[in-house]
């Protein structure tokens, strides 16, 4: 009696479907317990500092571990801060981020303006030598920069940060180049008619045009200062000039069993960058994924 | 500074019968001086803070020097005391071993976890969670885990304790366990940011690719194999590059939670070159151990180069 179908029925074809979906679906919600696990992963060490930042001295030795501080010990912040300068520290930290990624935006961008667009001779030879220093591990030149800060007097000097950074950046420049080549000329050609010279050209078109290529770098060279521990804390001494990896980890050999005390520093470092990730997590990310690509 | 340049390019008309061969010679002579001009100021840091201190160190490693004084020249010295010494021989094989565990443990970590992020909801939500220690100072992570880890207190060990009712160590107590420990947050650490490269590479990935394979009934893990990981491997080279050359350059994790203890046990190449630079102050030793440092980074990384035509294909 049953004919024997060529095509699937409707109904076949539908539960094919659903059957398909609720893969999918399973899929979906497999992935997301991955994500979910390795997010808590992510977030529990933070939660954990901050946790631990609220609690007493006493609270901390409690097993099982409770959470939620009770009571919550906000004396622990006018403590830690009180220990060490660290609202110097912060200023410290800012203004020679700030120095360094401003120098750096505008030689690396000059730089990669001549080796993207001007024919000067051995162009290529010295682009050359500018990608093979990229090579080159910071801990070979630490010595003779070291020497050369010390018979310039800037030992214990934020100059000693800022200056290498701020005239020297490889990357910046072989990055910035590489999207300068990848502009259209015609832009230019007619600026060149018009009279324009190089300074205006550089000034008034190219960067404009790179806007976002020089955002990243930024962003992405504020991270590297911002973080930067192993020359701080060859070239600084003094705990006024210091910045706020350097406190820190000055303050973990002050208090290295007060752990309430330690996760409020962790805390007073970590909690304000955060929060200027957070505002502009989307630029910074795509920042640093503009640096990833163009290699 | 700019006028001057700009001046030097208005210089005398052409008037000689050779006005063209003139002309050309003054625009090269111009570009010239704008080639300058604009490199300058990073021609200068490349010569002051790069060329200069490279060859300074080389000349430094057949010296010794304590930095003040007199300088000595005692040629390979310093490179035969460093291959002899147990403490060089130490760091170099924690470095192997934190770079062994720390860089294939995040390029697949990261990998997959973009894999899993990139078709997903909530994605800018995940990206941004496990960016997190991305922008947070080494430091703060080192303190951080040092706290989790503690052997008496710390939240790994008291629900290790509670939930499976393990005995665990004290992590990084223990002369074994402190390299990989320290690799693993490492790892935890540098997720991120491999990941949101990976997810950029991900993207550039055309999904015509993907569709044709889809309409061929492509199973996921033969579109996975032989579209997406091929045409992401230019990304999976570029990761694996950054991640071992910052592997090898390890000091900030060492140096805050264990300071190269116990012993030596966690001493890695960089703390060691710190220490005997300015700690011991042995200017020579240290830089000719950088010398080292530096010859390993760079053969590993030719390496690398030479073998990426076997796996890694380039779309264009």
């Amino acid at each position: 009696m049953a004919s024997t179908p060529v095509f699937p029925t409707q109904t076949e074809r539908g539960t094919y479907r659903s059957s398909r979906k609720v893969q999918a679906r399973v899929l979906e919600g497999v992935t997301h317990v991955i994500l979910i696990l390795g997010a808590l992963t992510m977030i529990v060490p933070f939660l954990w500092m901050i946790s631990t930042s609220l609690k007493d001295f006493g609270q901390v030795f409690i097993i099982p571990p409770s959470w939620i501080p009770n009571p919550i010990q906000w004396g622990n912040y006018p403590d830690s801060l009180n220990a060490l300068p660290f609202a110097r520290a912060y200023w410290n930290s800012t203004y020679i981020a700030v120095v360094v990624v401003a120098s750096q935006l505008l030689t690396c961008s000059m730089a990669g303006y001549a080796f993207a667009r001007i024919p000067f001779p051995f162009r290529n030879q010295l682009f050359i030598v500018f990608l093979a220093t990229l090579m080159i591990p910071q801990q070979v030149t630490i010595i003779p920069t070291f020497i050369i800060m010390r018979n310039l007097g800037l030992i214990d000097n934020h100059l000693s940060l800022i200056i290498p950074s701020a005239l020297f950046n490889a990357f910046g420049v072989f990055l910035l180049r590489q999207f300068i080549m990848g502009l259209p000329q015609e832009l230019e050609e007619s600026a060149v008619l018009d009279g324009a010279n190089r300074l205006r050209i550089y000034w008034q078109i190219i960067l404009p045009l790179i806007k976002a290529p020089l955002a990243a770098l930024g962003i992405f060279s504020f991270l590297g200062q911002w973080n930067n521990l192993f020359t701080a804390n060859i070239f600084l001494s003094s705990p006024d000039n210091y910045t706020v990896p350097l406190l820190l980890n000055q303050f973990k050999g002050l208090y290295i069993t007060d752990w309430t005390l330690m996760m409020a520093a962790a805390t007073i470092a970590v909690v304000p960058v955060l929060l200027v990730y957070l505002v502009g997590q989307r630029y910074i990310i795509e920042g640093v994924a503009l640096t990833g690509i163009k290699r | 500074m700019a006028t001057s340049v700009i001046g030097t390019e208005e210089i005398s008309v052409p008037a000689t019968p050779s006005a063209g061969s003139l002309l050309r010679s003054r625009r090269s002579r111009s570009a010239a001086l704008w080639g300058l001009f604009f490199i300058g100021p990073q021609l200068l840091g490349l010569l002051v803070f790069s060329v200069i201190p490279v060859g300074w160190a080389m000349i430094l490693s057949f010296m010794e020097w304590g930095g003040l004084g007199d300088r000595t020249f005692v040629g390979l010295a310093n490179y035969r005391e460093t291959f002899q010494s147990s403490e060089f021989r130490g760091a170099l094989s924690h470095t192997i071993l934190f770079t062994a565990i720390s860089v294939p443990g995040s390029v697949i970590v990261s990998l997959l976890i973009a894999l899993l992020v990139n078709n997903v909801r909530f994605k800018t939500i995940y990206r941004l969670i496990f960016f997190l220690p991305t922008v947070t100072s080494s430091v703060a992570i080192s303190l951080v885990w040092l706290w989790a880890l503690n052997g008496d207190f710390g939240l790994i060990n008291t629900y290790l304790r509670s939930w499976f009712g393990a005995d665990p160590p004290n992590w990084l107590i223990e002369r074994d366990l402190v390299v990989p420990i320290i690799a693993l947050v490492s790892i935890w650490a540098s997720i991120g940011f491999n990941m949101v490269i990976f997810l950029a590479g991900l993207q550039s990935i055309s999904p015509s690719y993907h569709e044709a394979a889809q309409i061929d009934g492509a199973s996921r893990a033969r579109q996975f194999f032989n579209i997406t990981l091929p045409l992401l491997s230019p990304t999976v080279f570029f990761v694996t590059i950054i991640s071992l050359i910052g592997a090898f350059q390890i000091f900030d994790l060492v140096y805050v939670m264990t300071d190269g203890g116990p012993g030596n046990a966690s001493s890695t190449m960089v703390h060691y070159i710190y220490e005997t630079a300015f700690v011991d102050f042995s200017f020579g030793l240290s830089a000719a151990v950088a010398m080292v440092l530096f010859a390993i980074i760079l053969l590993v990384t030719l390496f690398q180069f030479w073998g990426q035509r076997r796996w890694v294909h380039y779309d264009d």
